[in-house]
């Protein structure tokens, strides 16, 4: 009846990028999880490898996690390749030994892009997303200035598509899926987000100039539209965004022509 | 003995606040930029403060161990966040969320703080929608509400099922602007070690960066704690892993009182335990009950039964039948308990018969799939993906699990603990919700704090400060706190024991939850205050955590994280011991009506419990704060 106590137990063996601190070099370490309830999350999986790694004296595999429920964005491992696994529409806590073979060899690599440097085994500094959204992804608002909260009706459908945009978990999959490490899809989430939103409009140019001219100068590429990053989502953020991106991108630009005052879009 | 002075303002409940904020002392503006405050924790209540102390042109500095405050797991919060707007004209007030509040939390919070919290929860909405927060709404495009547990009226405000996610990535782009103007000095992947007691004022904190291991002094006019709950004290939690009390228990250590430890909330409704390996569990939130109907089989017998084989006459759907008037949105206590209850009688259901079931098909008859999957799509979706079962073909699973601690630090009507400059905000301290928490009042209650209370009160305390005159970080107060840090985490490197940290860990959630958990006795407390300290030592004589102190090491993180709660864990018990009474989320089988409702004793347990701690291996000191009815009737809770 239940099916996560009909599977029976399973054995991988896992092929782990282990590097020592920021700079040092790393390689792949094979490691066996052996009789593995298949209910358990991948997550779990390295816990228990990594108690074994510890009473046998060597160090447990670093690698970053903490809601373990798909909504902090912290846990962020390449599984054979893909970040956050092989399923779609999750993060890697959500990734369940149900999904794979008994015996499989599976790979696990932290993200690897310029951007995002290994700080240790399979955890990275991706300090440069909140850099972004410092540069302008919010709204100017001053704790106790708001007007009620009912002043200004929002249609149902922008509230729901800001919604959809606003549920990114910041993890950098989609940077980390894109072979041009593009933030793309994270920096349209935020803009798309604020921008369909009427308490959003007044800073919606110099938002979009800013957050992506400091995506440009963190060293993240620009979009080919391959589409990697939404595939890769755990929140299945469409690319779509991406084109409301664009042309919030393009009218801001061609207006901050016009105005040059607004071009310094990044300063207070 | 410690001096516990509630500092209530005096007169009408409805005019505190105001009257207070009215006395309260200001800082010159030209003067709020010479004093520095340490913000650690960076959830609703934190990013929402640092956030709004800056703007207000105080120099902050935020701490966080998270490597992006974003975070924080406020995030995690399904549900909703109340707000006496009565936008649904369907009577509420804010003296009627003020009552539900308190009598939720069985009387035993302060009638002045929990008035206050609602009375800022309107302001709270507002901020939150100015800041883009994509409320629910409705096709007139104002907000929508939904009801949630322990109210019966619709005052909850919500994103999907993504709430809290919303309100922390508001405050986190509040905080973010702030950063950008130099306002907020921010630290990540930074843990508070220990805190700094200057002349008995909080002066400071040692910090430890957690990718080199470098241990700094931070000192400040003014230090505010808003670091979260303790229940990870249990292991299995619906915390997130990195969720910890060291921030409060280090305090607690320098002086600050510890207030009602015992007080834990168990949420009803969450995915049953699979295995020995799990590391959390996952809430399924309480808005589920709106429209799902919580049942278990009728006999024992057919607990093992498919459950659609089992007649609508053969079930029990025991909250409706208990208590009529509330049905499925009574409070998560006493559906806790009841859940409990029915599982002790042999009827719950799953592999493990601890489990009960949360039904949808009515809903689904009236609503159609595709509205049930409009409400609550993604708590399915999560389920799926947890249990490999589809939700809208058979009943969810569910089962208690500890999901929030009402106890914490004390404050008073400032946010101040009883040591001078030391604030404490949102969960990490213990003023507003008595001994249980209502659904959807954990957002309410550190963006409160964070935005509409630490603001204000500040003042009272900065202003007594001279500006400027805080001490040096190589004052001998900070050199001594972190040779204590760095002497500690030599010893816990040190130990080179057998067992990795989770096996203490788990031990400890084991003896805790069977004792100190949803219900509890003179003889099962009294157990785990030998246990505990058994298990200490043996923690200390053979924890193995391997590494170095000077690079990211996680074993070592945990090891101090769990140090403390074998500390915390034992004084849990002890606070539960002396409450000889059930009320909210403490619940002793010695203290129970016929019916098997918990029994209060408002002629000697009206008070909150503050101890204090008297240094290694003495007892620690119980204070006593009265606490005065001057507006509401202690009641039996009824909610039949």
């Amino acid at each position: 009846m239940n099916p996560e106590n009909s599977q029976k137990n399973i054995s991988v063996t896992l092929r782990v990028w282990r590097q020592a601190g920021p700079g040092e070099p790393g390689r792949f370490v094979a490691y066996q999880a052996r009789d593995l309830n298949p209910a358990m999350s991948f997550l779990e999986m390295l816990d228990v490898v990594n108690d074994e790694l510890t009473v046998r004296g060597e160090e447990p595999i670093a690698f970053a996690h903490d809601c373990r429920e798909g909504i902090c964005g912290t846990c962020s491992l390449v599984i054979d390749g893909k970040p956050h696994g092989p399923h779609r529409g999750v993060a890697s806590c959500q990734t369940y030994l149900r999904s794979f073979a008994d015996g499989a060899v599976i790979t696990v690599e932290p993200y690897r892009l310029r951007p995002f440097p290994v700080i240790k085994d399979l955890v990275t500094d991706r300090g440069a997303f909140d850099q972004i959204q410092q540069a302008g992804g919010y709204i100017t608002v001053r704790t106790g200035s708001a007007p009620d909260a009912n002043a200004i009706p929002v249609p149902k459908d922008a509230a729901e598509l800001a919604m959809d945009a606003a549920q990114c978990i910041g993890c950098g999959a989609c940077a980390a899926a894109c072979k041009n490490a593009s933030a793309m899809l994270f920096v349209a989430a935020r803009v798309s987000h604020l921008g369909l939103l009427p308490q959003g409009q007044a800073e919606r140019d110099r938002r979009v100039l800013a957050m992506v001219e400091t995506a440009d100068r963190l060293g993240f590429g620009s979009c080919t539209n391959q589409y990697e990053c939404s595939a890769a989502c755990p929140k299945l953020i469409s690319h779509d965004f991406i084109a409301r991106l664009n042309r919030d991108y393009l009218k801001a630009t061609f207006r901050a022509g016009f105005k040059a005052e607004t071009n310094s879009a990044a300063g207070e | 003995m410690a001096q516990l002075d509630s500092r209530i303002p005096p007169g009408p409940l409805a005019d505190k606040w105001r009257a207070h904020q009215t006395g309260i002392k200001l800082v010159n503006p030209a003067n709020k930029r010479k004093y520095e405050v340490i913000v650690v924790g960076a959830g609703l209540a934190g990013a929402s403060a640092a956030a709004t102390l800056a703007e207000l042109g105080y120099r902050v500095k935020s701490f966080v161990f998270h490597d992006s405050p974003r975070r924080a797991h406020s995030i995690a919060a399904q549900g909703g966040i109340n707000a006496a707007k009565n936008y649904q004209n369907d009577g509420d007030s804010v003296y009627r969320l003020f009552y539900d509040t308190i009598k939720g939390g069985d009387y035993r919070s302060r009638e002045a703080n929990t008035y206050r919290l609602a009375e800022v929860s309107v302001n709270i909405i507002d901020q939150c929608v100015a800041q883009g927060v994509p409320f629910a709404r409705e096709y007139g495009g104002l907000l929508a509400n939904r009801s949630f547990g322990g109210a019966q009226v619709s005052r909850t405000f919500y994103a999907r099922g993504q709430t809290g996610q919303q309100l922390l990535l508001g405050a986190y782009s509040a905080l973010s602007r702030q950063i950008a103007a130099g306002a907020v000095q921010l630290f990540t992947h930074s843990e508070m070690l220990d805190l700094v007691v200057v002349g008995g004022h909080a002066k400071g904190i040692v910090v430890r960066n957690l990718e080199t291991g470098e241990l700094t002094r931070h000192a400040a006019d003014a230090v505010i704690l808003a670091t979260g709950g303790y229940g990870n004290v249990f292991n299995l939690s619906t915390y997130a892993r990195g969720s910890n009390a060291t921030a409060i228990w280090r305090a607690y250590r320098r002086g600050a009182c510890f207030a009602n430890p015992c007080y834990t909330q168990i949420h009803p409704t969450c995915i049953p335990v699979t295995g020995d390996y799990q590391s959390k569990l996952t809430l399924m939130s309480e808005s589920l009950r709106n429209d799902g109907r919580i049942w278990v089989p009728k006999r024992a017998e057919d607990r093992r039964k498919a459950p659609g084989s089992i007649p609508e006459a053969d079930r029990d759907y025991y909250l409706e039948r208990m208590y009529p008037a509330f049905g499925n949105l009574c409070p998560r206590d006493i559906a806790s308990r009841a859940a409990k209850r029915v599982c002790d009688e042999g009827r719950g259901v799953g592999e493990s018969g601890l489990g009960v079931y949360l039904d949808f098909s009515d809903a689904i008859a009236r609503l159609g799939e595709k509205g049930v999957r409009e409400r609550y799509g993604n708590l399915f979706d999560i389920y799926h993906e947890i249990t490999d079962e589809n939700a809208y073909r058979v009943p969810m699973r569910i089962f208690p699990a500890v999901h929030y601690t009402m106890g914490g630090l004390w404050v008073d009507y400032n946010l101040m603990s009883n040591v001078p400059g030391l604030f404490v905000l949102g969960e990490a301290n213990f003023s507003d919700h008595g001994a249980n928490r209502l659904g959807a009042s954990a957002l309410m209650q550190g963006l409160a704090d964070g935005y509409f209370v630490i603001p204000y009160t500040i003042g009272d305390y900065l202003a007594t400060q001279k500006p400027g005159a805080r001490p040096a970080p190589d004052a001998a107060e900070f050199r001594e706190a972190e040779a204590n840090v760095r002497g500690l985490t030599e010893r816990l490197l040190g130990v080179r024991g057998r067992e990795p940290v989770s096996h203490f860990h788990k031990r400890l959630g084991h003896i805790l939850w069977n004792h100190c958990g949803m219900a509890r006795n003179r003889a099962g407390l009294e157990q785990a205050l030998r246990e505990i300290p058994a298990l200490r030592e043996e923690f200390w004589g053979n924890v193995l955590v391997p590494g170095s102190g000077a690079t990211l090491n996680q074993s070592l993180e945990r090891a101090g994280r769990v140090a403390d709660f074998l500390e915390l864990g034992e004084l849990m018990c002890r606070d539960a011991l002396v409450r000889e009474e059930s009320c909210g989320g403490h619940f002793r089988e010695e203290h129970e009506y016929p019916d098997g409702e918990g029994k209060r004793d408002d002629a000697h347990m009206a008070h909150v419990a503050a101890w204090e701690y008297q240094g290694e291996g003495r007892a620690p000191l119980r204070n006593v704060e009265p606490l005065a009815y001057e507006f509401v009737k202690m009641s039996v809770r009824n909610y039949k």
